[in-house]
């Protein structure tokens, strides 16, 4: 499907979206609420199909965060992105982990690094870094790692 | 549920009997340092839990104080079988942001260079493989093509494993005058010696039985687990990103993309073995038809990428690589995210592992081709 297309089908689905297609991929907002029934419908949707979710990760804004989800059809071979904001202080998302299998790694890395709480997560704890790094997030901007090899 | 400090002091049985063992961190058949937690009951895998991040350097912080020429170095450090095509990646996002035209020799170069790097990358996987099943020989047969790819990659890179050679807008510096010669070298040796790989292990017996039915991945679940590389590939699904989004001059080369319907560890196998001789065939079509004129397009001492967000996929030799740069117009990237295909692909150990006795444990991670730094970062 062409970037027109997929606008037309997503709209029809969930009329609130936001567009945005200066970029390479068709970008689409959403409100983290209905993130769990739209991404239900992406992906079983026999026109849409995105079966293969490539990309999860998130932005700190410093005034809010972003999840972004990179999804792919591999059947029809088309790409989009969606972006949902989070409340920094509360970042609370559903977790996609039962729809796309390879959410669950992922979600848990993000959880870890930027503290963003995935609902219904089968198990969400700490992935990467070792005991002890509950609750500081070290892919924020406002973290500052006492021994910073940079800068060193 | 385990803390990773409580698993490491005491191994325990379950209430219900079942016994939880380390493997790791310092395990021969991990390379490197991967800490798996298994479940058994009797000799029977329950669960496999990955504990992560001994060799975790937070790559991504790093480089948001990073240049966009400085950066790439850092991700050689990442999957350090795959440097090249590492660098290649990020070379080729920070290109996408700026808009440079890449002169023609230099694109050849780097998938000549591409090439090589999957081939050393596979040579390695196969003997370190067989090695993990027993087999010590084939060890040595794969380094010793392996170390010729090598001498190659010195000469014209000046590093043997780290090369940090491709740079925003081409290649470090011209390739050698011995360059051509010594490839072509290479693939008279590759050529005389591989039918050896199939007969010392493909055809072994006792290495097609523990490798055939062990570890059954489905496509439905490659897809949905996200795996890539050859590892998807072994189950059928087709999804080598140099066919699907072609880059660079891909598109105009004749190669094929390898299948196997197996699904099982021998699949897999199979497929490395047969992805090697595509490279070779690729590098033979490039090697003496290497263009004129300069390997690296002008660009601005300081690089400065405009406002907005750059995302490249190349098929680095265990899957998809993902780099995606989110820029605020300023000189470092904002926020940078490296999807690896280990991390992917490793997330499906534990499905796969379920149900199968122990000892297919190893057959099962060696045919993931698992790098550890790649799936830290």
């Amino acid at each position: 499907m062409t970037k027109e297309e997929l606008k037309a089908r997503i709209t029809e689905l969930y009329p609130a979206a936001g567009f945005d297609d200066t970029g390479e991929w068709l970008n689409i907002n959403i409100e983290a609420k209905d993130w769990l029934v739209l991404a239900q419908q992406l992906q079983q949707d026999d026109s849409l199909h995105f079966d293969y979710l490539f990309c999860l990760t998130c932005i700190d804004w410093k005034t809010h965060l972003t999840m972004v989800y990179h999804l792919e059809s591999t059947q029809h071979r088309h790409t989009i992105v969606i972006k949902s904001k989070l409340d920094r202080a509360n970042p609370e998302i559903e977790t996609v982990s039962h729809i796309w299998r390879t959410a669950e790694f992922h979600e848990r890395e993000v959880y870890e690094m930027f503290g963003v709480n995935f609902l219904n997560h089968p198990d969400l704890r700490l992935l990467i870094l070792p005991d002890g790094w509950e609750g500081k997030n070290p892919l924020r901007k406002d973290f500052e790692d006492p021994v910073n090899m940079i800068r060193l | 549920m385990y803390r990773q400090t409580d698993i490491i002091e005491d191994n325990r049985t379950t209430p219900e009997g079942e016994f939880v063992i380390n493997v790791g961190p310092q395990h021969p058949a991990t390379h490197g340092v991967l800490h798996l937690v298994i479940t058994l009951s009797g000799e029977t895998i329950k669960k496999v839990e990955p504990h992560l991040g001994y060799i975790h350097r937070s790559i991504e912080k790093m480089c948001e104080s990073l240049s966009y020429r400085q950066f790439i170095y850092v991700t050689s450090r990442m999957d350090y079988l795959s440097a090249h095509i590492n660098n290649h990646a990020c070379a080729l996002c920070v290109e996408k942001g700026l808009q440079v035209e890449i002169p023609p020799r230099a694109q050849v170069i780097r998938i000549l260079m591409d090439e090589l790097t999957r081939i050393a990358s596979h040579e390695l996987w196969w003997g370190a493989m067989a090695m993990d099943l027993g087999a010590f020989t084939p060890f040595f047969h794969a380094f010793r093509e392996r170390e010729t790819i090598n001498d190659i990659m010195e000469e014209t890179c000046g590093a043997r494993l780290t090369m940090n050679y491709m740079v925003p807008g081409g290649v470090m510096q011209d390739i050698h005058p011995n360059f051509q010669k010594r490839v072509k070298d290479f693939i008279q040796l590759y050529k005389k010696k591989i039918h050896e790989y199939d007969e010392l292990v493909t055809g072994n017996v006792i290495f097609q039985n523990r490798m055939k039915n062990v570890g059954i991945l489905t496509a439905d679940d490659v897809i949905s687990y996200g795996c890539t590389g050859p590892t998807a590939r072994g189950s059928g699904v087709s999804c080598d990103i140099r066919k699907i989004q072609p880059y660079e001059i891909y598109g105009k080369l004749e190669f094929d993309e390898v299948l196997e319907t197996g699904c099982d560890s021998f699949a897999r196998y199979l497929i490395r073995i047969r992805e090697m001789h595509q490279s070779i065939r690729i590098i033979e079509q490039l090697i003496d038809n290497i263009p004129e004129g300069d390997f690296q397009a002008k660009t601005k001492a300081v690089l400065r990428l405009p406002k907005g967000e750059f995302y490249t996929r190349v098929e680095t030799a265990r899957g998809e690589l993902g780099v995606y740069i989110v820029s605020e117009g300023g000189t470092t990237p904002y926020r940078i995210k490296f999807r690896s295909p280990g991390f992917s692909n490793l997330s499906v150990l534990d499905h796969i592992a379920r149900g199968s006795k122990i000892g297919d444990l190893v057959a099962m991670m060696g045919t993931l081709d698992l790098v550890i730094p790649d799936i830290d970062r």
